[in-house]
């Protein structure tokens, strides 16, 4: 097993509040790495910082360093756009663009970048729907809107728009949490697929989803990384106190 | 009488006085446009619209030239105003936090409550006294009073638009700059055309600057560098002309013209924005 991202040092504040304090973990390829932890424990500031979305929050700082493919991506020659392109990101809501029909949100990050080939065009929305197990519901609408869709089909969308631009890594940001059980339970067998090609990481407050769905897990508490192991040793063999509490459902 | 019934004596007569003052606020509205129909409607038929304009006194003809005039003055300040407005306001709307942004929203704000009459004789001193009465002059000081309304209503547009948009098109690498120019403004664009149609009926019946830069005249359009006539400038013209049976109706009859432009552009507006009032 080879790792794809390294976390080193990585500190990260929201003004004078220091959110994330010196992680370090290693994320591996082509696996589900899941979150976990309370609350505003820094799970999501920890993915965001990943793919550098953390450092547009006003007043947000990062420090340390995240090596993909041994590249840091705060390296001062290193364009966010770019690392953007190659780490996609999945969010809490789906936020499909309002005004776009269900093909140009899935076009949308090849059309922005300047690829306007229509034949090209096509086959990436159909190869990344049908990733997404979305083509079968939509092949006959693609050109109605995106937001025309239920909950459940605009979060597999948007998980489509983030495959067509062809990333390595996969950041998904509780990406069920605001979808009913049927719809959840789609997407978490979809995280399972695409984790064949893709490098995913997964942040998650429902600890039945990461042991369902991850190879590995990391328990975050207050900004420290309290344990991280295979996802079946922190859930049967926990070997920190904090972390057998919290899955066990004492706290949190 | 008891306590309810006082209670409701009170309220009662709240909302009879509201009632008063709604008609009283209302009655100026409706007898401006009762009078103007009336006045003017007698001066309009097809000739008023396309002959030239008379001199004093004189019948016949019309106010083609004052109808051609304000669309190409309104035309002009709108080719200037509006990019340099909707570009202001994007800068404001995406660098909300800098100390320019707060220095130029101050200055807007004053710009907005300019009296007119002071944005005519700064357009005066700068351009009438270099190229002389001109469209170029009038669309100038009418684009002055058009960029802060229009950066204003853009500013307010682009921060309508949900911060989960604008994420996820940055997360899929799309560059700073093409997410704010393609996202961002397709999401916000109803309210900046809002905007942008609601500051061109501002700007249409301005007279004071349009008297200092424009002149008027009672011909056609000849080039940029020209006086031209507008409908202000007619109803003002008309309105002051010694032959009151001539003259007044066509001063009613512009009037009449200008109101039917703006309540146009006003029920485009209300077309726009029908969706998000229900």
């Amino acid at each position: 097993m080879s790792w794809k991202i390294s976390i080193e040092n990585l500190n990260a504040w929201f003004g004078s509040k220091h959110v994330l304090k010196s992680i370090t973990m290693k994320v591996s390829e082509n696996a589900v790495t899941a979150i976990i932890g309370p609350s505003g424990c820094g799970k999501t500031t920890l993915i965001r910082c990943i793919n550098r979305m953390h450092e547009l929050s006003p007043g947000a700082r990062v420090s340390g360093a995240v090596l993909l493919d041994n590249e840091d991506v705060y390296d001062r020659n290193v364009d966010p756009v770019m690392v953007r392109r190659r780490i996609g990101m999945v969010f809490q809501k789906p936020n499909p663009f309002p005004m776009m029909s269900i093909y140009d949100n899935v076009v949308a990050g090849l059309k922005l970048n300047g690829i306007n080939d229509k034949r090209r065009l096509d086959a990436a929305a159909e190869k990344s729907l049908r990733l997404a197990i979305l083509w079968d519901e939509v092949k006959n609408e693609l050109n109605k809107s995106g937001a025309s869709l239920s909950g459940g089909q605009q979060q597999r969308l948007c998980i489509a728009r983030a495959l067509a631009v062809e990333p390595e890594v996969i950041l998904m940001d509780e990406p069920s949490s605001a979808l009913d059980p049927i719809a959840s339970a789609k997407i978490e067998q979809l995280i399972r697929v695409l984790s064949k090609d893709y490098t995913m990481v997964i942040v998650t407050h429902n600890m039945q989803q990461a042991a369902r769905v991850s190879d590995f897990t990391a328990f975050l508490y207050m900004g420290d990384l309290i344990e991280y192991d295979k996802t079946k040793v922190i859930f049967e063999n926990p070997k920190n106190e904090l972390t057998e509490k919290y899955i066990t459902g004492e706290f949190g | 009488m008891n306590k309810y019934m006082l209670r409701r004596r009170k309220s009662q007569t709240i909302i009879i006085l509201a009632y008063l003052a709604l008609v009283v606020a209302l009655i100026p509205l409706i007898s401006i446009l009762a009078e103007t129909v009336i006045r003017g409607g007698i001066a309009v038929n097809l000739s008023f619209f396309i002959e030239m304009i008379p001199p004093l006194g004189q019948p016949g003809g019309g106010i083609g030239p004052a109808i051609q005039g304000t669309m190409i003055v309104v035309g002009l300040a709108s080719l200037i105003g509006v990019p340099i407005g909707v570009f202001s306001g994007i800068y404001l709307a995406e660098f909300r936090e800098s100390s320019l942004s707060s220095v130029a929203r101050f200055l807007n704000d004053v710009l907005t409550n300019m009296p007119s009459i002071v944005i005519g004789i700064f357009s005066w001193a700068l351009i009438v006294t270099v190229v002389g009465w001109s469209v170029i002059a009038g669309a100038f000081a009418l684009a002055v009073m058009m960029i802060p309304i229009v950066t204003r209503t853009t500013e307010e547009a682009i921060k309508l638009v949900p911060a989960t948009i604008r994420e996820a098109a940055l997360a899929l690498g799309i560059p700073q700059w093409k997410t704010t120019i393609t996202i961002v403004l397709n999401s916000a664009k109803k309210g900046i055309i809002t905007g942008i149609l609601l500051s061109i009926a501002r700007i249409s019946g301005e007279t004071a600057p349009l008297l200092l830069t424009i002149l008027g005249s009672r011909f056609w359009f000849g080039g940029f560098t020209q006086p031209t006539a507008a409908l202000p400038l007619s109803i003002f013209n008309f309105s002051q002309s010694p032959y009151s049976a001539t003259d007044w109706p066509r001063a009613w009859g512009a009037a009449l013209i200008l109101i039917l432009m703006i309540l146009g552009i006003n029920v485009v507006v209300r077309y726009y924005t029908r969706e998000r009032y229900g």
